[in-house]
């Protein structure tokens, strides 16, 4: 048999079936065995290209040609021309709308470039075991660069003029930490990187730790030199055994090749690094409480200043930043600050990670320019949300962060963009959410989050927290007043204004946006004790739609309590006193007819 | 008070952590590296060994029991044969792992943090492993399973069930 | 064997270039293939290790010595975990999600001996990476 020479690729993703994706395939693979070329060209269904808005989406493979909006009646077209004659179909191509250019390859569409990768260049490409292969693609090349032409001040001036903010959450120039950290005399300093990835939803750092531990390894070491510490310490969640395997792989690999250890690269530099474990503490992620877990105490906040820059580790300038900040560290050096600020918006210059998840088609890890818009990373990249619902809100910034609703979904992100509207960029966490999801409940639980990891140091935050999450659980069971938003409203102002560390100050967040953007929800649970998106569960009442019951019985026989009455072919009807609302009748039936509270 | 010192291989288990504290070279550090090993070790840490810990380390016990009430990840009660962690980080939340959770504290009949009665399941809920393209996502011991639904919950159950003790 | 300069640094990355001119310019000097596998957490939790001992079975059990198989991190396709890249050399490279051990035996003798490309599994990469 001959090997086939090209394929026919068809998107099949949710957005492209639902316009007819399928039966195209079924239309193509006629015409290709009509004309006689089965044998050479293949036929496949994709997964989402990630492109919906232009679907239904057709690629030649391995010509690279990309056909958007591709319909039915174009297909033979596309067969005759493309396939059999080798000629482009242009009216099919990508219009770029800035410049009304056909596009050919889909390299060239600006769509393609909405992921550019930094942080995540390795990730998925090299095997992370191998220092070889990091080499391979210029690894270790910054860092001897550093040190055979660098003065250390050139390293910080030139980390400063990136304009590189902290990818942790605070936003902090990098730049300014490490020159801060330089200046301060002391004959031992310290480097930390803080891979303790504590937002729920967030796992871009450990992606970076598992497929590229050598970029990290890189960076501190130039960190190091830059700052004039000789020591660095990974401090990694102990939850996390792979990256912590390929961590250790890795220092031992730099060891032998004397990328770690004394006089690296031949240089008067020596630098060695350890791993120090955390044990499950959000707050770690606070550099102060991050700095006593690695001491071995328990992890709480201290006041600053003192900044660690000045007194850290035992006392000692530290220098704290986080891995995906490190991540961006060797491309700056190699490809200059003027690169790096020609990425993203002037106040934050790169991209960032985020990992997107929740009722969103291609739950995955995006890398984007800052700047980019929410809906571009929703509909373009994220394939849109689950089942064709429609888009209620997204949670940026985890636990302290709030929601960005409808409104403001084409607000370009940046640090300043996102509090602006309420929210945070925080680690990058971004949780889409849909209409089957309550705010109230959401709001609940992040609060629930939060007053179980405060660490009980202020009282703001130990017992504001807990009482804020006691009215959240009171409304979400329909005992809630008129008053209880009120405290809500100023018990959030007030532990924001008076607790010790960021998880404090940021832990009302996410009820105070709420509140905000979704004051109608909150209003419906107390005064009508109804929740809209009936995801209350002690809100909820079943009933069923006597024109829509055709007496099936598929309701009746899976009520686990017996509930539900009526003859075969009659209406049906719930026994409201009975019902423990587990929802399984809206499920089994087939004609809408159970009403969902 | 617990049995952990009783157990038969308790002489080895102490040396084991004897030689891991010795090693250590900044023993002002340490505590928490050494809690891990203890915890690897024994399975928990009781207050019998949080002391032994202590005196070891030269340390106030108090600033022991301190740090491993602390963390969520050091457990001061013996866990069953098997542990479910339910993953109740904001992914998986939304896409339903309240009930799911229900489901497991229904069907083994424990809240929670506990352990069955015969010793075979220990229930938790955690926060987020990291899986949250396969949410909602539940782990048994290293197992991940993905996609959990409430109804799938006792065919996980069974699987483990059968399973012989130590 | 320590590295003690820049120079040195550059020289053995000439010489591991080779390893990875395939993946980088679908280019190679050898006939050799190249199975890129997403060995993260998330990939392993959907099972890509047992996808990984599958290959390895087919290519050991075959006597395939033109296939290499790369463990590599999380390609940020979580919602097609787990993911295998194939590498052929002048071909454009091949993503494939949602691939478990049933799957090997084709991507092997169907799409690597005869060309043809697995229904429903091929996904599209949609990011740059810098050079």
């Amino acid at each position: 048999m001959a090997k086939q020479r090209t394929h026919i690729m068809v998107c099949g993703g949710t957005g492209c079936v639902s316009s007819q994706s399928l039966e195209m395939i079924e239309t193509l693979k006629a015409l290709i065995a009509d004309r006689g070329y089965e044998d050479e060209v293949g036929i496949v269904k994709t997964g989402c290209f990630g492109f919906c808005g232009q679907g239904p989406i057709v690629k030649i493979h391995p010509d690279n040609v990309f056909y958007v909006q591709v319909k039915p009646e174009n297909l033979a077209e596309i067969v005759d021309e493309h396939i059999v004659k080798g000629r482009i179909v242009n009216h099919l191509l990508y219009q770029e709308p800035t410049s009304l250019k056909h596009l050919k390859r889909h390299d060239d569409m600006h769509f393609y470039k909405k992921q550019y990768r930094i942080a995540l260049r390795h990730c998925g490409l090299i095997n992370p075991e191998d220092i070889f292969e990091y080499i391979a693609y210029g690894g270790y090349e910054a860092l001897g660069t550093v040190l055979t032409d660098y003065t250390p001040e050139q390293v910080v001036a030139n980390i400063k003029a990136s304009g590189l903010r902290g990818r942790g959450g605070g936003g902090f120039s990098t730049g300014l930490k490490w020159e801060l950290t330089a200046k301060s005399a002391s004959d031992q300093k310290y480097v930390i990187c803080n891979a303790d990835e504590g937002d729920p939803g967030a796992f871009m750092d450990r992606s970076i730790l598992e497929g590229d531990p050598h970029t990290i390894i890189e960076a501190m070491t130039i960190a190091g030199y830059a700052i004039g510490a000789s020591t660095g310490i990974i401090y990694i969640r102990a939850e996390y055994p792979l990256a912590i395997h390929r961590l250790k792989v890795a220092i031992e690999q730099a060891e032998i090749n004397g990328l770690l250890g004394d006089h690296i690269f031949g240089s008067n530099f020596s630098f060695e690094l350890q791993i120090k474990y955390g044990a499950g503490a959000f707050v770690c992620g606070e550099e102060t409480a991050l700095i006593h877990s690695v001491e071995g105490s328990r992890g709480e906040p201290t006041k600053k200043p003192p900044y660690p820059a000045v007194e850290g580790y035992h006392g000692k300038p530290t220098c704290v930043n986080n891995v995906e900040t490190f991540a961006n560290i060797p491309p700056i050096v190699l490809k200059g600050a003027d690169w790096f600020k020609r990425i993203g918006t002037p106040t934050s210059p790169g991209t960032k990670v985020f990992a997107l998840a929740g009722k969103i088609n291609n739950v995955g890890l995006v890398e984007v320019p800052m700047g980019t818009t929410l809906r571009e990373i929703i509909y373009d990249i994220g394939g849109g949300i689950i089942g064709g619902k429609a888009f209620k809100a997204v949670q940026t910034g985890g636990p302290s962060g709030g929601v960005i609703t409808k409104a403001d979904l084409d607000t370009p992100i940046d640090y300043e963009s996102l509090k602006a509207i309420g929210s945070m960029m925080g680690s990058g966490g971004m949780i889409v959410m849909d209409e089957d999801d309550c705010m109230v409940n959401i709001a609940k639980f992040y609060l629930e989050f939060t007053q179980d990891e405060s660490c009980g140091k202020c009282t703001p935050c130990r017992i504001g927290t807990k009482r804020m999450y006691e009215i959240l659980t009171k409304i979400t069971e329909g005992e809630g007043t008129r008053e209880d938003l009120r405290k809500l409203k100023t018990l959030g102002h007030m532990i924001k204004d008076s607790a010790l560390c960021g998880l404090g100050q940021t832990a009302p967040n996410p009820v105070l946006s709420t509140l905000h953007y979704f004051a109608d929800e909150y209003d419906a649970h107390i005064d009508a004790k109804h929740c809209p998106a009936g995801a209350c569960k002690a809100l909820a009442k079943y009933d069923i739609d006597p024109e829509k019951c055709i007496g099936c019985t598929a309701c009746a026989r899976v009520c686990p309590v017996q509930c539900i009455t009526g003859q075969p072919k009659m209406r049906h009807t719930i026994d409201a006193a009975k019902c423990i609302t587990c929802g399984a009748c809206y499920t089994a039936c087939k004609f809408d007819a159970v009403i969902r509270p | 008070m617990s049995d952990i010192f009783s157990h038969e291989k308790t002489q080895e288990r102490l040396d084991t952590l004897n030689a891991f504290i010795d090693a250590q070279a900044n023993k002002n550090d340490a505590l928490i590296a050494v809690l891990h090993r203890a915890q690897e070790i024994f399975g928990y840490l009781p207050s019998e060994l949080q002391l032994y810990i202590a005196r070891k380390l030269d340390i106030p016990a108090s600033k022991v029991y301190g740090v491993v009430s602390f963390y969520t990840f050091f457990t001061q009660k013996k866990r069953g044969l098997h542990t479910i962690s339910v993953c109740m980080g904001t992914a998986c939340f939304v896409k339903g792992s309240e009930k799911v959770f229900h489901a497991f504290t229904e069907t083994l009949g424990i809240k929670n943090g506990e352990t069955t009665a015969d010793g075979k399941f220990t229930l938790r809920d955690v926060r987020c492993i990291g899986a949250c393209g396969l949410a909602p996502v539940v782990m048994v011991d290293d197992k991940v399973f993905g996609h959990v639904k409430d109804a799938d919950v006792e065919a996980i159950i069974a699987q483990y069930a059968e399973k012989g003790s130590e | 064997m320590p590295i003690k300069s820049l120079d040195e640094l550059k020289a053995i990355r000439k010489s591991q270039m080779k390893k990875v001119k395939l993946r980088d310019h679908g280019e190679s000097d050898d006939l050799q293939i190249e199975i890129l596998i997403g060995m993260a957490t998330c990939g392993i939790a959907a099972g890509s290790r047992e996808v990984l001992n599958a290959f390895i079975d087919i290519i050991d059990s075959e006597n395939l010595d033109h296939i290499k198989v790369v463990p590599v991190g999380c390609m940020g396709y979580c919602h097609s975990e787990p993911t295998v890249q194939v590498n052929i050399p002048g071909q454009e490279p091949i993503l494939y999600g949602n691939i478990h051990p049933e799957d090997i035996a084709n991507i092997i003798h169907k799409h690597i001996e005869k060309g043809e490309l697995l229904d429903d599994h091929v996904l599209i990469q949609t990011f740059q990476t810098i050079r």
